[in-house]
């Protein structure tokens, strides 16, 4: 059947697409970069037609550079940002680009924060009673502890 | 007190703290509160919800395909513009889930790996072929609509970060099932070949949509300790039952009718009831004989190999960058 009649065969063989290393400039940009090269060299297909092995082309240390990020978005002007999710992303320019495309398809921001994962300090869940004070005993610090003006206007 | 990475999973702990921390989760579950990442929790519960969201991951991204098949042969370029938003979405539900799965102690890597190993599960509705353009259509009403049942409920999952990206989710699905909806209802308006396509396509998508909520109560052994650790808010026979119930009137609206003539209300039970579902083949299909499964994972496969130099393009790029940037710095200091 050819393909086109055949809506479960891709239309466009995915052979089009440009793949390899070849692509990449020649002269690797640093040692790292270098690496990641000729692994992608040596595992590249010699031939368009030859079936990909089950073993995926490239190991994943490929995305070891990949680090996590977490992103704020900011919904409206006036407000703050607020957490919306993580990503994985190799720079901040792509994690910005990624938060985009991936937190605001509907217009849920005009500003967005990417910040790493392993560079925001969190509180230990488990120190909670001696990290947070408690409030028992302090009503005073709130407006209703104060009821003498109850009736008495704009106060 | 010691700062804290955002995840990791704890490390052995002595007996007492693994007793206050059974005692915190115990307190969380009968209060009806949220587990987050950090807090103890028992490694039964971090499994299940790590299989659980990991596979409900899978699921959205292996669920791009049929629908991914159909961009090119959208009847208008409106269409096609939904489709490619729709299917924009799914990669982006995948992208949600995969980062509650990871606070749970597992990369993304390794669970991408595993599912194109074949060693990962997902919905076993996606191993149906979408044959024709009212497909589309059927897989919006019927099978988005099944997904939105069981996942509004899952929004007050017991796990943070489970529930935060259902509930995105859910905002985002309700105009997936509409699509569908309005892609049958104008085939079940057009001509009589065009309303026979749409009657096929609901025909053939209804059984798999209804084994969608998973096996019966009393063939679903996990169901139990899920709904004890307010994972599960209700039965996979419940939200079944609701479903058909709103199927039942979605489809008049349609013209067109289910393919099961023994639907009825319950007067007693107060339940929708549906005729039998062939739970052999459901079986069949989970087990890795469906009749796309191979096809679908080969193309996930081929995706991952086809994008490997996009990836490496990045990471070489900003290793570029900030071996430039080191060198600047170096400078500014001599």
């Amino acid at each position: 059947m050819s393909p086109h009649g055949n809506p479960e065969v891709p239309a466009s063989s995915a052979s089009e697409v440009i793949r390899g290393a070849e692509q990449v400039p020649s002269g690797a940009p640093t040692p790292e970069a270098a690496a990641t090269e000729t692994k992608a060299a040596a595992t590249t297909p010699a031939s368009e037609n030859q079936v990909p092995s089950i073993q995926p082309a490239v190991n994943h240390a490929d995305r070891g550079a990949w680090g996590l990020w977490e992103v704020f978005v900011r919904s409206s002007r006036g407000l703050s940002h607020v957490h919306a999710g993580s990503l994985h992303a190799p720079d901040a320019a792509m994690a910005l680009r990624n938060a985009r495309d991936l937190y605001t398809r509907r217009n849920e921001g005009v500003s967005i924060w990417v910040v790493p994962a392993d560079a925001i300090a969190a509180s230990d869940p488990d120190a909670k009673g001696s990290f947070f004070e408690s409030p028992q005993g302090k009503d005073y610090r709130h407006a209703t502890y104060y009821t003498k003006s109850e009736g008495v206007k704009h106060l | 007190m010691a700062a804290q990475n955002l995840q990791s999973v704890p490390a052995e702990l002595s007996p007492e703290d693994e007793a206050a921390g059974q005692a915190n989760f115990d307190r969380v579950m009968a209060e009806d509160s949220r587990i987050e990442p950090k807090d103890w929790m028992p490694a039964a519960y971090r499994k299940t919800l790590l299989r659980q969201i990991s596979q409900h991951a899978h699921s959205e991204i292996i669920g791009m395909q049929p629908e991914a098949n159909w961009i090119s042969r959208a009847p208008s370029l409106k269409r096609k513009a939904i489709l490619m938003a729709k299917v924009q979405d799914e990669a982006g539900h995948g992208l949600y889930l995969y980062s509650a799965a990871e606070t749970l102690g597992q990369t993304r890597d390794k669970m991408m790996e595993d599912l194109i190993a074949g060693k990962a599960r997902y919905s076993s509705i996606f191993n149906y072929p979408a044959l024709t353009w009212a497909d589309m259509g059927a897989i919006g009403w019927l099978v988005d609509g099944a997904a939105i049942c069981n996942q509004v409920p899952l929004c007050r999952a017991s796990y943070g970060p489970y529930g935060r990206a259902m509930v995105r989710i859910c905002k985002e699905e309700s105009f997936h099932q509409r699509q569908g909806f309005e892609i049958l209802l104008e085939l079940s308006n057009g001509t009589p070949e065009q309303k026979q396509m749409a009657q096929d396509a609901v025909n053939r998508w209804y059984a798999p949509a209804l084994m969608m909520f998973g096996p019966p109560d009393d063939d679903s052994p996990n169901s139990k300790q899920s709904m004890a650790w307010n994972i599960k808010r209700f039965s996979n026979d419940e939200l079944r039952s609701r479903f058909v119930g709103m199927m039942v009137e979605q489809v008049r609206v349609l013209g067109l009718t289910l393919p099961d003539d023994q639907v009825r209300f319950n007067e007693d039970t107060r339940k929708w009831e549906h005729g039998p579902l062939d739970w052999h083949e459901f079986q069949e299909v989970l087990a890795g004989r469906g009749p796309c499964n191979a096809q679908r994972l080969e193309r996930r496969r081929e995706a991952h190999d086809d994008g490997a130099w996009v990836r490496e393009a990045a990471a070489a790029y900003a290793a570029k960058q900030q071996a430039k940037q080191s060198m600047t710095t170096k400078e500014y200091a001599a």
